[in-house]
């Protein structure tokens, strides 16, 4: 056996394990989430998966992004049939397996080929965008340092696959030419052929070196890249599909039902309860009310914190931080996310009852930014992969309030209102229908 | 209510007035011009006064849960024992707990936000609307964060301003993209927290570029936070804030 093909195998098994190793720490992570159903209403949840994630509707609101994002998405999604030409060929020691395809090979590659100069223009434009335009949004208080590189990073790595593609079909396209043994004859492409003149008249041996060269670092930037995903916010392109078909389905104004609330309330409105009797035998841990770290979230609101792509129209329609209060609903989900990373670091380290005494709340999001929201939904409404930024910042103030009692002054009073005069104002009950009488 | 019950008759339609309805000098009004709509248009409808409470919403957004259930079920009590199928309310507040987080408490009632209201009895010819004084005036519309994104509530209001023969002018951001009063999660009730703007100027601001007469809302707290807008940016003599059920009854001329 050719000692490249054995190099190729080892690197793609490596590749494969590390990758799968990682994800299934992302879904151990996922499924420290509480439980909640999300299985109802299959057949609307696979048309919304369709539409959002597949068919990218919501990107498209914001069209320039959203119009270079599917050509992106498209190119990554179709130019990956070449990818299994590759390794098919690294396992087989081949060249071009699929060429006996005749006239669809050359119509495959010439698509590939167009796509790639796409993506790669789209690349060129979104790093524009982002280091030269500067758009507000790619630059607020969460966007630090590693948050910019990592996107900035993806970008790079994806030009560079691209680049690598359409020189080695140049490179390949020379060899032909010259009649090289193993290059077979598939003729020349649309794009790769403008970059055949400068390779033209290079010896064969150094022919052979480029073209393998690139074809290799194509191969081995796409494991890479593929180990990369779990450690970055580009981890959305296989969350995204998963995390639209769980989306929330009831209206965007429904907060969650507190079924562990509602059994105390209804007992203090059950006239056959007897407040004497013995209190039943504690089940296990009681439940905590709302949510003070991520294991109290549930595993919706932990897998969209892992979807989050950190693109920033939830932050950009809030309008909190339009008028520059703290909150930032992408930082809501970034917090979770890193909080979760760490929180599974210390798991795997020191097993389940790994406790390092910080909290979600406080280490990660303050008060002041979880009090700014009007849960007016626009970041809801924004988010192209259907995120729910909302229902964490609501978990956050239902612990505030009914395990901390820690409100702001004001709502104290608003809420002793309506416990003593079934109104949030001091109005006395009486009064309720004075309106009637006021001309 | 209590005393229709008494003469053993039942409502076509349970009224539910909202706290802000009963005790907001401002909102009051609108829950005036919505009485004399259904007055007008022969509606057979009741309010339960006294035993209304408030529905929890402003306790539930702050997240104080217990409280909420607390009202909830006092008030899904008094509903059901008095039958209630049909409710309209003027407060999307009210509209989306009573709509949305009621039936898993116990209670379930098909609840109308009164634009969708007004605008069956308008459709089924009961109630009719000439553009009256509002004929041509510039109107926009400001859309309550609780009626449009969160329940999908966007054209009634509109219709309705058509209604009048009015030009309906859009802010730039409507719809589902609206920008929030600033009012909602409880927000009314303490003051913003540390910022550069309110919302509410914010909001007003681009209103006003939208160049017209009237802002239109559908909602108290909306009501509440514009008017503010307004006034603050000295704006009273040009621009006017109404809302829907206020404008069909000048219209109407009730």
């Amino acid at each position: 056996m050719n000692i490249s093909i054995i190099v190729f195998i080892v690197l793609l098994i490596a590749a494969v394990i590390l990758f799968a190793k990682n994800v299934r720490t992302i879904i151990r992570n996922i499924k420290l989430g509480k439980d909640i159903d999300r299985n109802d209403r299959k057949s609307e949840r696979f048309s919304l998966m369709a539409k959002v994630a597949l068919g990218q509707s919501k990107m498209v609101v914001r069209p320039v992004a959203g119009l270079l994002h599917i050509v992106v998405y498209v190119g990554f999604i179709i130019i990956n049939i070449e990818v299994l030409e590759i390794i098919l060929d690294g396992v087989l020691g081949t060249h071009r397996l699929f060429a006996p395809l005749g006239y669809l090979y050359i119509s495959l590659i010439s698509v590939f080929e167009i796509l790639a100069l796409l993506v790669l223009v789209a690349c060129v434009v979104f790093l524009i965008r982002r280091n030269v335009l500067r758009i507000k949004r790619f630059f607020s208080a969460e966007m630090t340092a590693w948050p910019r590189t990592d996107a900035n990073l993806i970008l790079i790595t994806e030009i560079l696959l691209m680049s690598a593609f359409l020189l080695m079909n140049a490179a390949d396209a020379v060899l032909q030419n010259i009649g090289s043994e193993h290059y077979t004859q598939v003729g020349v492409f649309p794009v790769s052929s403008y970059l055949m003149s400068p390779l033209t008249g290079l010896s064969e041996k150094k022919l052979i070196f480029i073209e393998r060269g690139l074809w290799w670092s194509h191969i081995v930037g796409i494991f890479a890249f593929l180990n990369y995903l779990p450690y970055s916010k580009h981890f959305h392109i296989l969350l995204a599909f998963p995390n639209v078909f769980y989306s929330k389905l009831t209206p965007k104004g429904q907060f969650t039902n507190m079924e562990a609330v509602k059994k105390e309330v209804e007992m203090m409105f059950d006239p056959a309860a007897d407040p004497y009797a013995a209190p039943a035998e504690p089940q296990g841990e009681p439940e905590r009310f709302g949510a003070k770290d991520v294991t109290d979230l549930t595993w919706k609101q932990l897998m969209d914190a892992y979807t989050c792509t950190e693109c920033g129209r939830c932050t950009d329609v809030c309008p909190a931080n339009k008028t520059g209060k703290a909150l930032s609903p992408r930082k809501i989900l970034m917090d979770t996310r890193d909080r979760l990373v760490e929180v599974g670091k210390g798991i795997s380290k020191n097993g389940k009852e790994f406790n390092d005494g910080k909290s979600l709340l406080r280490d990660y999001i303050s008060e002041e930014e979880i009090l700014a929201c009007t849960t007016c939904n626009a970041c809801t409404e924004a988010c192209p992969v259907n995120n729910d930024p909302l229902s964490v910042i609501v978990d956050l103030r239902r612990f505030l309030i009914m395990e901390e009692s820690k409100a702001p002054a004001e709502w104290t009073g608003m809420l002793t209102n309506i416990e003593n005069n079934g109104a949030p104002w001091q109005f006395a009950q009486a009064d309720r229908l004075k309106w009637k009488d006021e001309i | 209510m209590a005393e229709m019950m008494a003469s053993g008759q039942q409502p076509h339609v349970l009224f539910w007035v909202g706290c802000a309805g009963s005790f907001d000098d401002r909102a009051k009004k609108i829950t005036r011009a919505f009485v004399k709509i259904l007055n007008k248009a022969g509606i057979n409808f009741a309010v339960l006064g006294t035993e209304e409470s408030c529905t929890g919403d402003p306790a539930k957004r702050a997240g104080n849960e217990f409280l909420f259930q607390m009202q909830a079920l006092g008030n899904i009590q008094v509903l059901n024992a008095y039958e209630i199928k049909k409710i309209v309310t003027t407060c999307p507040h009210c509209f989306n707990t009573l709509k949305n987080e009621y039936p898993e408490l116990g209670g379930n009632y098909e609840v109308k936000h009164h634009s969708q209201y007004l605008q069956e009895l308008i459709n089924d010819g009961k109630l009719t609307v000439e553009g009256g004084v509002f004929k041509g005036k510039k109107i926009t519309f400001h859309d309550p964060c609780y009626l449009g994104r969160a329940n999908d509530v966007y054209e009634a209001p509109r219709v309705l301003i058509e209604k009048l023969d009015a030009e309906l002018l859009e802010m730039k951001r409507c719809k589902s993209n609206g920008l929030c009063c600033g009012a909602g999660g409880a927000q009314m009730f303490k003051e913003a927290e540390k910022g550069d703007k309110e919302i509410n100027i914010e909001r007003t601001e681009e209103a006003i570029a939208a160049q017209p007469e009237i802002i239109a809302t559908g909602c108290p707290f909306c009501m509440t936070m514009m008017t503010d807008g307004v006034k603050i940016k000295e704006k009273e003599a040009e621009l006017k804030v109404f809302d829907l059920a206020e404008l069909i009854a000048k219209a109407n001329d009730l």
